[in-house]
């Protein structure tokens, strides 16, 4: 028998690390080539690590929650024959270059320190269940609560529901400083309407798609100087183009939403102020800006928000952009996207549609320099000189990054847009 | 006669009864308490402490029986001992007697009035009194049944001079040559048990297919073991058909057998006393026969409460007493609500059994994942030393969190293990919590302890 390391492969170009989001296996499991031993999260996708080899897991290369370097043990694995690991562990692989990310990991990724290691992730079985539960698991919606009779009373006399009290004794059991706490901490909160308060704290760990979206929004919004610009449009024309368009194709071609038109009018917005469709790279005082238009589209997934993007809209035309924007929101909900799919937008639109209230302070999806939020659209009663005329309203709400774009700037973009999207002939005008 | 008001009035003196009287009066309330029986109710006058009493007295001739028969694995001779039965019923008499006495002081003490007689309820807050000197109108602000419960009688067998229920048990002048006990249950195979002792040859004839059918079958081998070493005869599925000078006879497997039987003793169960005093003019919400009660022991009418075991299972005295000491801190005022996790329950037989809790089945049916482990006798010091190596201690936990859901033991002298049991299910221990306290050595506790480590995985001496 031999042991096989298996480490965290490169999952992705320029990328040095990535966070484990999920075990697999289990120390002990025994695992067939191909097998997915883990999956971890790079920048925004999730990878899935496949066994190279048939083994016994021996030992786990980390916690869910880790970032592991490229390169770091993964897994050991137990094969048959020599395996590909010398039995004194060779050296440490590379390390995360510490500057790239001084601040993303909370813990240290793991050294592989195998016999310190072994010890740890394979506790000695015993033939019972023995290993005693520090506190066991939370009680249960329907558990009696545990506490000893003179707690019972006590709380019995003070007006206390124990099922609305956190026990921190063994099993979750309810000690009289649980009490204690509960009658210095919520006095008031209980007087009057019955209603108790609710003193539990779950604690949930931020790992994966969560953690990423966190750290980025935390960023973009702590060295961006957002400015928000909210302006009103008459979407009345362009829906009643947009109605004749589904309706001559209905059948052939995909149902275009609003989207594909805004995208347009970004387009050839942007033909106009270059500056718009740009990287600001703050730490090297450089901005990159782009020929190619790639739009990136918030999109709300199971596990938070990810950003798909159609990549060169200005070269395609509106079907193209409505099937692209299907297919890609598609593949981000359902967790298939591919990580280039969800890297390299230049610009980004953020739209929840019928929630997209009023106007919304959109954050930039840094390092781009501007972002076009879309808001509700609905029927508003509008003065036209000389009477009130029902038309269908809709705000943008667009945010820049002000270091780089003036407001006169801003306020000339979102106007382009307007005009077209107010006047849809414009939007196909060949100047 | 005139009429007494007050603010708490209970019928029925027995432990339920007296206990929330107690109670009470210690509380300050104006509290009256009525009975036309002996203070002390059926557990000090007819159940629990004259029971006892004969079976100790049982215990200890048997023992001399014995020693006599050379059978003692230690080498006691004796000559053939005797009993004088009169003298036996004369010291539990003294017993029932102290106790009787012992209620009235406790009752006068917390200024508590009694009065002898049976009540008749006239309305909710009303009832009317027999006494001796006439009838007694008492009016009170809150009224607390207490009237308990009484045998079952089986219509083919009325009480009567050679049918006795367990009262008449406890009344012989001597001791049968021969007795059939109908219905296996605790009340029934204690008495037995105890009357073999004595020399009486027992047959024990239960309907249903196994006697004490509340236990589970590993807890009730123990005692049939020791029922057949004392010669009591068990037959189950078995019915009592009728008494005549021959014996009892009885249906088994479809066939008719007569079982000697000079006297038969019927305990077929208890039900509540809810019949003869008026109970009808309330019209209380009933489960089956017993009173409907809530977590304070508030019946369906304000101000009247019911305790003990007219209020439902487990008719046990000290449930009931437990009830009684909680609503006289409700009427003085106090927040309580019933909120124990374990009512302990022991059968006097031999070898004893002691539950508390749940048992293994009941804890799977309540859904959860559970460890039960039990350590035996048979490697216990203590019950090494006195010869009695039969039974174990059982413990059952939560597989996630080792909560200890119930503890059960058979053996020799277990039931003075009931609050050791009950104390650690009342405080929530784990069986962690069990097995690091110190059980003392050399003693029957030290299965406890040890069953909880085997519920850990390291029993340490087994």
């Amino acid at each position: 028998m031999g042991m096989h390391t298996v480490k965290l492969p490169d999952v992705g170009e320029g990328v040095a690390e990535a966070e484990l989001t999920e075990w697999q296996v289990q120390p002990g499991q025994i695992v067939q080539e191909d097998d997915i031993l883990a999956t971890v999260m790079t920048d925004k996708a999730a990878v899935e690590i496949p066994s190279p080899v048939t083994g016994t897991v021996a030992s786990l290369g980390g916690e869910v929650g880790d970032i592991l370097p490229v390169g770091a043990v993964l897994v050991t694995l137990e094969v048959e024959g020599d395996g590909n690991a010398a039995p004194e562990p060779e050296a440490t692989p590379v390390p995360p270059d510490p500057e790239a990310s001084p601040d993303v990991a909370p813990k240290p990724a793991p050294r592989p320190e195998p016999e310190k290691k072994a010890e740890k992730t394979e506790p000695t079985k015993p033939s019972k269940p023995v290993s005693a539960p520090s506190d066991g698991p939370v009680r249960g919606e329907h558990d009696r609560p545990v506490a000893a009779p003179s707690v019972r009373r006590r709380a019995k006399e003070g007006g206390v529901d124990l099922r609305q009290v956190r026990g921190t004794g063994p099993a979750g059991r309810i000690i009289h400083e649980d009490l204690d706490l509960w009658f210095s901490g919520s006095g008031e909160a209980r007087s009057g309407s019955g209603r108790v308060a609710n003193t539990a704290v779950e604690e949930i760990k931020v790992v994966g798609l969560r953690r990423r979206i966190s750290e980025r929004m935390a960023e973009a919004n702590a060295r961006v100087a957002h400015i928000t610009y909210v302006d009103e449009i008459d979407m009345t024309e362009l829906e009643r183009l947009r109605d004749t368009l589904n309706r001559e194709h209905g059948g052939d071609r995909p149902k275009l939403t609003l989207l594909p038109f805004l995208m347009r009018a970004m387009v050839n917005a942007i033909a106009k102020q270059p500056a718009m469709n740009a990287h600001y790279d703050d730490d090297a005082g450089m901005i990159h800006q782009f020929g190619g238009v790639h739009i990136g589209i918030a999109t709300q997934a199971p596990g938070g928000l990810m950003v798909p993007v159609v990549r060169h809209t200005e070269a395609r035309g509106l079907w193209d952009c409505a099937a692209e924007v299907v297919r890609l929101a598609e593949a981000a909900r359902v967790g298939a996207a591919s990580r280039d799919e969800l890297s390299g937008s230049t610009i980004t639109i953020t739209s929840l549609g019928a929630l997209g209230g009023l106007a919304t302070t959109p954050i930039i999806n840094r390092p781009e320099v501007a972002i076009v939020g879309v808001n509700k659209m609905q029927m508003r009663p509008v003065w036209d000189g000389t009477q009130f005329v029902p038309r269908k309203m809709m705000n943008l709400s667009s945010s820049f990054d002000h270091r780089v774009i003036d407001g006169w700037d801003a306020a000339m973009f979102v106007q382009a847009i307007r005009r077209q999207l107010e006047n849809p002939a414009t939007l196909f005008l060949e100047d | 006669m005139r009429d007494i008001a007050c603010k708490v009035l209970v019928i029925g003196a027995g432990p339920g009864g007296y206990v929330c009287a107690i109670r009470a009066g210690q509380l300050g309330l104006d509290t009256v308490i009525v009975d036309g029986a002996p203070l002390g109710g059926t557990c000090l006058n007819v159940g629990c402490i004259p029971s006892k009493a004969l079976i100790h007295a049982a215990d200890e001739f048997h023992k001399l029986d014995a020693a006599a028969a050379g059978a003692t694995p230690f080498g006691l001779s004796a000559s053939a001992p005797t009993v004088d039965f009169a003298k036996t019923m004369a010291w539990k008499n003294g017993i029932v007697e102290r106790f009787n006495l012992g209620v009235g002081g406790l009752l006068k003490k917390a200024g508590v009035k009694s009065i002898r007689g049976w009540a008749r309820f006239v309305d909710g807050k009303t009832v009317q009194v027999a006494t001796d000197t006439g009838m007694q109108t008492i009016r009170a602000e809150n009224v607390v049944i207490a009237t308990g419960s009484e045998p079952v009688e089986l219509p083919d067998l009325p009480f009567g001079d050679r049918v006795i229920s367990s009262t008449g048990a406890l009344a012989l002048k001597e001791v049968p040559r021969s007795m059939a006990v109908v219905g296996g249950g605790y009340i029934g195979l204690e008495l037995g048990t105890a009357l073999a002792k004595l020399g009486c040859r027992v047959t024990v004839v239960e309907a249903a297919d196994r006697v004490l059918p509340q236990y589970d079958g590993e807890l009730v081998r123990p005692v049939l073991a020791r029922l057949e070493a004392l010669g009591v005869e068990v037959l189950t599925a078995a019915t009592a058909r009728a008494l005549d000078p021959a014996g009892l006879t009885i249906d088994i497997g479809g066939e008719a057998r007569t079982v000697a039987a000079e006297t038969v003793l019927v305990t077929v169960g208890r039900r509540p006393k809810t019949d003869g005093y008026g109970l009808e003019e309330l019209d209380l919400d009933r489960v089956g026969r017993f009173i409907r009660i809530d977590d304070r022991c508030r019946t369906s009418m304000r101000g009247v409460y019911a305790i003990g075991d007219v209020s439902g299972e487990p008719m046990l005295a000290h449930r009931a007493m437990a009830q009684g000491e909680m609503v006289a801190e409700l009427l003085a005022g106090e927040r309580r609500s019933w909120d124990r996790v374990a009512i302990p329950a022991i059968c006097f037989t031999d070898p004893e059994i002691v539950t508390v809790g749940l048992s293994p089945a009941e804890a799977e049916a309540d859904g959860h994942r559970t460890i039960s482990t039990l350590f035996p006798f048979q490697a216990n010091g203590r019950a090494m030393t006195t010869a009695r190596e039969d039974g174990f201690v059982r413990v059952v936990a939560r597989e996630d969190n080792h909560l200890l859901l119930g503890v059960q033991a058979v053996g020799a002298h277990v039931s003075e293990l009931a609050a050791g049991f009950a104390l650690a299910l009342e405080m929530g221990a784990r069986l962690e919590d069990v097995a690091g306290t110190i059980h003392a050595h050399p003693t029957h506790g030290e299965a406890f302890q040890e069953a909880a480590l085997r519920g850990l995985g390291h029993a340490l001496h087994i």
